[in-house]
């Protein structure tokens, strides 16, 4: 990995939060990295900890919410290290947040020209007539027509399409480095949502943030992920492309979550669904915590937890099937044939960095 | 295969509209004179943006509201002619409804048990407490939970089995038609295919009738047998759900079609989003629905008739 590219790094982050019922182990040992300009899409189910993980970046965790263990390195500093103050800068000026609600996540009695320029009379000390006049900028650069006369508006009067256009030209306005975006598009209807993810790979082509996406649709993954990393009972259980982890999937959860899904084209009587739930964070399994739900767990699955094995450069996948003593298994049908395409795609690639494409040669042969 | 004979039709909705706030300047005009029909046995898929109108009129369906003008007929009886009380029971007993929020259409006071048993109580469909309790075992079965689940309350669940509560609370008083209102768009994707697998494995069983609202185009499409689509509270286009997906004649099913996120990045990559101009539906024409193919409705007016009937000949819109 190289490293000089890298925006943020989270290395063995252990969260804990104590409840009544007893310690909740939410985050379980997780890494990871963010490079410049890359859009790093985390998918799970809920309680799988793509929140948790989020929040601790933004310094945001409830009060009860411990950390065991873990550097998130920002800037060649530790963000876990930081008092409440000094992530109130942080906050805001070099890492924003998308949330997932529109409707709730702007201040209903306040204007939204002062909403959007707060946080540049509060980080850069901008003068009220500057601030605003920014606000303006970023209220067209978002797509919010007539702007001038919109600026004195209050939220309720925008639909949610438009309220998050708002939401995210205030978390923009300062040209964070790192911009988190919690599920946000999961409120709004598809051909709004379809508005707002090209807006925001529209502005990352202009500003060159870096964003992490949070999300369960794997359709939207699909659209705006450079690489992904899949979340499952507090760890990564699997991380690499977009491509890598679509077309070529390697962790049986990520085979299950892949299926559940129908596309435009599935039918039959069954849709192949995940059995049973996840496990209780409470008292998390012994071994690979999926075990329960996997059809295709070994016997070593619920004594020791899987390390991560190779795939390649830049996929890694936490399943004790990828070890060299593992039996051969056959995934499902639907996954065989993604990773025909991969391979086919993997063919592509090599045939076009010799310099011949294939069908060039074909037309030799 | 389902009969899609005129004697097989369970639900007719014609010309139905709801208004809220009537004469008042916030007038809406929620749904707008639709006209649809739901055969017996099959699964028909509302979909829409929000505010299209779709969950009011699954509402007006099941009757919470007095209609503002128009018809809604189940089982051969015009729901807004139910006089005695005894035919009103009947008719709620037949049709039932399960929710979108999984945590809020459970009442956290109650168990398990007397929330799936409220409808067997009212309709007295139980002989004796043991009947009841055996009763809800077994409803309870059904839906992928087991008896010892029985006395909890809500508040002891997962999402995924709140909504199976739900069901099972739908189920109890055995009713022909169920009214799905995003049943499974609060819950995990994992989860949501094991929802979709119980409710479509409940309607072979039962030989039930689905009306599914959903904006969730995907799965609208993998449960439904046919597809309505609505706009601005007007229905613009119904067909089977392979037909409606791979010829969808008006631009704003096209366009809605287009914008779903398709879990394939290749695809995403090459993606083409058919933008949709809302004004070619307020030019003042007159429109309805007219049946362009055979079984393929679409809102047109005169003169765009032979458009559509072009449109139906050419190769999906939609790149494969």
């Amino acid at each position: 990995m190289e490293n000089d590219k890298d925006v943020l790094e989270v290395r063995n982050l252990k969260i804990n939060f104590n409840t009544y019922a007893g310690t909740v182990k939410a985050i379980r040992d997780v890494s990871f990295d963010l490079r410049k300009g890359e859009t790093l899409a985390i998918v799970g189910e809920s309680g799988s900890g793509k929140t948790v993980t989020t929040r601790s970046i933004m310094g945001l965790n409830s009060p009860n919410a411990v950390i065991d263990s873990g550097t998130i390195m920002f800037k060649g500093q530790d963000l876990l290290k930081k008092s409440r103050k000094q992530m109130d800068k942080i906050r805001g000026r070099d890492i924003a947040e998308i949330f997932q609600d529109p409707m709730t996540s702007l201040d209903p009695t306040m204007k939204i020209g002062k909403q959007i320029a707060e946080p540049l009379i509060i980080h850069k000390g901008m003068k009220r007539e500057k601030a605003y006049a920014q606000a303006l900028e970023m209220m067209k650069l978002v797509g919010i027509e007539n702007a001038e006369q919109r600026i004195n508006n209050y939220p309720h009067q925008f639909s949610g399409g438009m309220r998050q256009r708002i939401v995210i030209a205030i978390a923009l306005v300062n040209y964070p480095e790192i911009l988190i975006a919690d599920e946000p598009t999961t409120a709004l209807d598809v051909t709004i949502q379809a508005q707002i993810l090209d807006l925001m790979k529209e502005l990352q082509a202009k500003t060159n943030t870096s964003i992490i996406f949070i999300t369960h649709d794997l359709g939207v993954v699909a659209g705006m992920a450079d690489r992904v990393a899949v979340m499952y009972a507090g760890k990564i259980v699997e991380y690499g492309t977009v491509d890598e982890i679509f077309y070529n999937p390697k962790h049986p959860y990520t085979w299950g979550l892949l299926n559940s899904m129908p596309t435009m084209d599935t039918s039959g009587t069954e849709l192949p669904s995940i059995p049973g739930t996840p496990p209780d964070l409470l008292e998390p399994p012994v071994g690979d915590a999926f075990a329960a739900r996997n059809k295709y767990a070994l016997k070593i699955d619920t004594e020791k937890q899987p390390p991560f094995f190779k795939v390649s450069d830049t996929h890694y996948a936490a399943t004790w099937l990828l070890d060299p003593r593992a039996p051969k298994v056959t995934p499902p049908e639907p996954i065989i044939e993604r990773q025909k395409h991969y391979a086919k795609l993997v063919h592509q690639e090599i045939d076009k960095s010799k310099g011949k494409h294939v069908e060039e040669q074909e037309e030799q042969l | 295969m389902i009969d899609y004979s005129d004697e097989n039709k369970i639900l007719q909705v014609e010309h139905l509209k709801q208004y809220f706030n009537i004469g008042k300047p916030n007038e809406v005009k929620a749904v707008d004179d639709i006209t649809f029909d739901v055969y017996r046995g099959e699964t028909f898929g509302l979909v829409g943006e929000s505010g299209s109108g779709k969950t009011t009129t699954g509402r007006a369906i099941i009757h919470l509201y007095e209609p503002t003008a128009g018809k809604i007929i189940f089982d051969g009886q015009d729901v807004s002619k139910l006089d005695s009380k005894k035919q009103q029971q009947t008719f709620r007993r037949n049709m039932q409804m399960i929710f979108q929020d999984p945590y809020a259409s459970l009442n956290p006071r109650m168990k398990v048990k007397d929330i799936v048993a409220e409808g067997i109580d009212i309709n007295h469909l139980a002989k004796d407490d043991a009947d009841r309790s055996k009763q809800v075992e077994d409803l309870l079965e059904t839906v992928g939970l087991n008896k010892d689940h029985s006395s909890r309350y809500p508040h002891e669940f997962s999402g995924g089995q709140r909504q199976r509560i739900g069901i099972a609370r739908a189920l109890a008083v055995q009713p022909q038609f169920i009214i799905a209102d995003e049943p499974i768009s609060a819950l995990d994707v994992s989860i949501q295919a094991q929802v979709v697998n119980l409710l479509k494995k409940l309607q072979r069983e039962r030989n039930l009738t689905y009306l599914f609202i959903a904006h969730d185009l995907s799965m609208v499409k993998y449960i439904s047998d046919r597809i309505g689509v609505m706009h601005y509270g007007r229905m613009l286009e119904i067909a089977s759900s392979d037909e409606i997906y791979a010829h969808p004649l008006h631009d704003y099913t096209a366009s809605l079609l287009s914008a779903v996120p398709v879990p394939d990045p290749e695809y995403e990559r090459a993606r083409v989003q058919i933008p949709y101009d809302a004004s070619q539906e307020f030019d003042g024409k007159e429109r309805s629905l007219v049946e362009i193919v055979p079984h393929h409705w679409v809102r047109a007016s005169e003169d765009e008739i032979p458009m559509y009937k072009k449109r139906a000949q050419e190769d999906s819109r939609l790149k494969k």
